[in-house]
């Protein structure tokens, strides 16, 4: 692959991946227990997180890169913070990690959300009199029967973050090795001349690897289903 | 004993019940909606009733005056739901090992072997639920509820989802759980049949109260009390196997009378309940003669109610127990009966259904 792919080809591929893979996983905890809340809870103020979470689905993904830098950017009130515990996200390949999860979030909550509540509460209310706290029907009932969705949500969260252009190059820029993911740099093949085909190359990778993610979560899906509820 | 008092204000429907479950199996009976399976879901936690008291000994579950509610994982009871609600995502061996994982190191715990062994289901260890027919659930599902180390088992119509022939299958199962097991058992039930063949203590339910509590063969053999409705009125009496006859017939003895039934599957020497069906009772002032029906009882007229239709209900009580009969009133005034009166019962052999018969608890 390192043959067929240039260099910076390559590096743009593998920057994608270890962005994707970083917002997934570091927003999966807090996707599960928004989906949770917004699927079982009620809270004054839902209604509320409930558009915050859906909010960068709707708005232009320009308005949330700007969001993102105004908050964390280093001048930023979030970000001087954060500065001061030498965490800096703007510029860097942590900050396109943050927008790649912001962008992908509400993907992630509904799917999830989606599955939480199609877990029968009924279920639970026999895992408690059998004996189990809150925490452990959620662990061995609630978590388990939602799974399939959890990772049909977490698949859909890592394509879309692989995707993230907009607020990525809003936030972070368009800096080769830090923060050029395969959308910018398709974005920036084709500002010079004579880059259609490194374009065209990054162009089949993102189709692949959409592709095979939509599988997978297709087949894990299924397999999960299968063993969850035997139907 | 477990002590339950109770009131909630629905807004429409208010329950408004006391009563005391003593060991063995108290069955709340009583037509849908006379709030049976809302008492249960307060003694399990699943509703938080405005006012109440749930408590056995120093063992309190709910005391509103003193506000304790515990919740329901620390209420260490087994509930077998209606719909058996085991886990599908686990095998049964799992399931049955999902309640005891809970529960205190120190509690006293049924042997697995034996429950399984006690429930049949061996062979099913390792299935998953969606693998199992509808009574191998419940059978399961009992089998969690009695595996978590229980101080009381729950029961919401374990039965009403099976059909008769699963039903014939399971009740067998709950008889001996009564009597094989120490633990006391609450058990939800608009069915006479269930009632008369598990009831150590029946409380009659109707629209969110109390109206009776008592001995299972009191509380079904008060005519005043119809909790399951005019077709389910019916005694219970308790009588012992003596022989099995060459024409299929078993003969039973109850108070010194014979009783013939169809064949009953037991050794002679078993103890039997058995249900009449008030319905199923012929009175005659004198003893009749050339008559098919096997099982004629004297007796004395304890009690009457005459209904709002055009029948009534006649209490005899005979030295094998409590009869109740179900007559018309016209015949009721033709016959001139009356407490005190004496009559004789006569019950048809073949009007006895094997499901309403059980073993003595």
């Amino acid at each position: 692959m390192q043959d067929w792919l240039g260099p910076a080809e390559w590096q743009a591929v593998a920057l994608s991946l270890r962005v994707s893979f970083w917002a997934t996983l570091a927003s999966l905890p807090l996707g599960i227990l928004v989906a949770y809340a917004l699927a079982r809870w009620r809270f004054p103020g839902k209604q509320v997180l409930n558009g915050l979470v859906h909010l960068p689905l709707i708005l232009p993904p320009v308005v949330t890169g700007y969001v993102l830098l105004l908050t964390f950017g280093t001048q930023g009130p979030l970000g001087r913070i954060l500065a001061d515990w030498g965490v800096v996200l703007a510029f860097r390949w942590t900050g396109a990690a943050v927008a790649a999860a912001v962008m992908a979030f509400p993907l992630m909550v509904r799917a999830i959300r989606l599955s939480i509540e199609a877990v029968d509460p009924k279920l639970e209310q026999a895992s408690a009199t059998l004996g189990a706290s809150p925490l452990w029907v959620f662990l061995t009932v609630t978590l388990p029967m939602a799974l399939p969705g959890i990772i049909a949500g977490t698949i859909l969260a890592f394509a879309k973050a692989m995707g993230e252009f907009g607020a990525t190059i809003t936030f972070v820029s368009n800096i080769p090795g830090q923060t050029r993911t395969i959308p910018s740099a398709i974005y920036a093949f084709l500002q010079v001349p004579g880059g259609e085909a490194s374009a065209m190359r990054l162009v089949i990778v993102s189709v692949v690897v959409a592709m095979a993610a939509l599988l997978l979560s297709e087949l894990i899906g299924r397999r999960v289903a299968a063993r969850v509820g035997g139907t | 004993m477990l002590e339950v008092s109770l009131t909630h204000d629905f807004g429409g429907f208010k329950l408004d019940a006391a009563f005391k479950a003593p060991p063995g199996v108290t069955v709340l009976f009583g037509r849908s909606g006379s709030g049976k399976t809302t008492i249960v879901n307060a003694v399990a936690g699943l509703l938080m009733p405005q006012h109440g008291r749930i408590a056995s000994g120093d063992w309190v579950l709910l005391d509103t005056d003193r506000n304790i509610r515990l919740r329901p994982h620390k209420r260490r009871l087994g509930y077998v739901f209606q719909e058996g609600r085991l886990f599908p995502h686990l095998s049964v061996r799992q399931n049955l090992a999902y309640g005891a994982w809970f529960a205190p190191k120190d509690a006293p715990r049924e042997n697995t072997a034996r429950v399984v062994d006690m429930l049949g289901i061996g062979p099913l260890m390792d299935r998953r639920p969606a693998a199992l027919s509808g009574g191998e659930k419940q059978r399961v599902a009992i089998g969690r509820a009695l595996l978590s180390a229980p101080k009381l088992i729950l029961a919401d119509e374990p039965l009403a989802a099976l059909d008769d022939a699963r039903k014939a299958e399971i009740l067998p199962y709950f008889e001996r759980l009564r009597d094989e097991v120490s633990v006391p058992i609450l058990y939800v039930s608009h069915s006479a049949s269930e009632v008369a063949r598990l009831a150590t203590t029946v409380v009659a339910l109707d629209n969110g109260r109390v109206m009776a509590q008592g001995p299972a063969a009191d509380v079904l053999g008060n005519p005043q009390l119809r909790p399951g409705g005019a077709r389910d009125v019916g005694a219970v009496l308790t009588a012992r196997i003596l022989r099995h006859h060459d024409d299929g017939l078993t003969e039973l003895e109850a108070g010194g009378l014979p009783l013939f039934l169809p064949h009953v599957t037991a050794s002679p020497g078993t103890g039997l309940r058995i249900r009449i069906a008030a319905h199923d009772v012929i009175l005659s002032r004198d003893r009749p003669q050339g008559l098919s029906a096997l099982n004629i009882l004297p007796g004395t007229i304890a009690e009457m109610r005459a209904g709002d239709g055009p029948g009534a209900i006649v209490a005899l009580d005979t030295a094998a127990g409590r009869v109740l009969a179900r007559v018309t009133r016209r015949s009721a005034n033709a016959m001139g009966l009356a407490p005190g009166v004496q009559v004789h019962a006569v019950i048809k052999t073949v009007a006895v259904a094997a499901t309403d018969i059980g073993a003595v608890g």
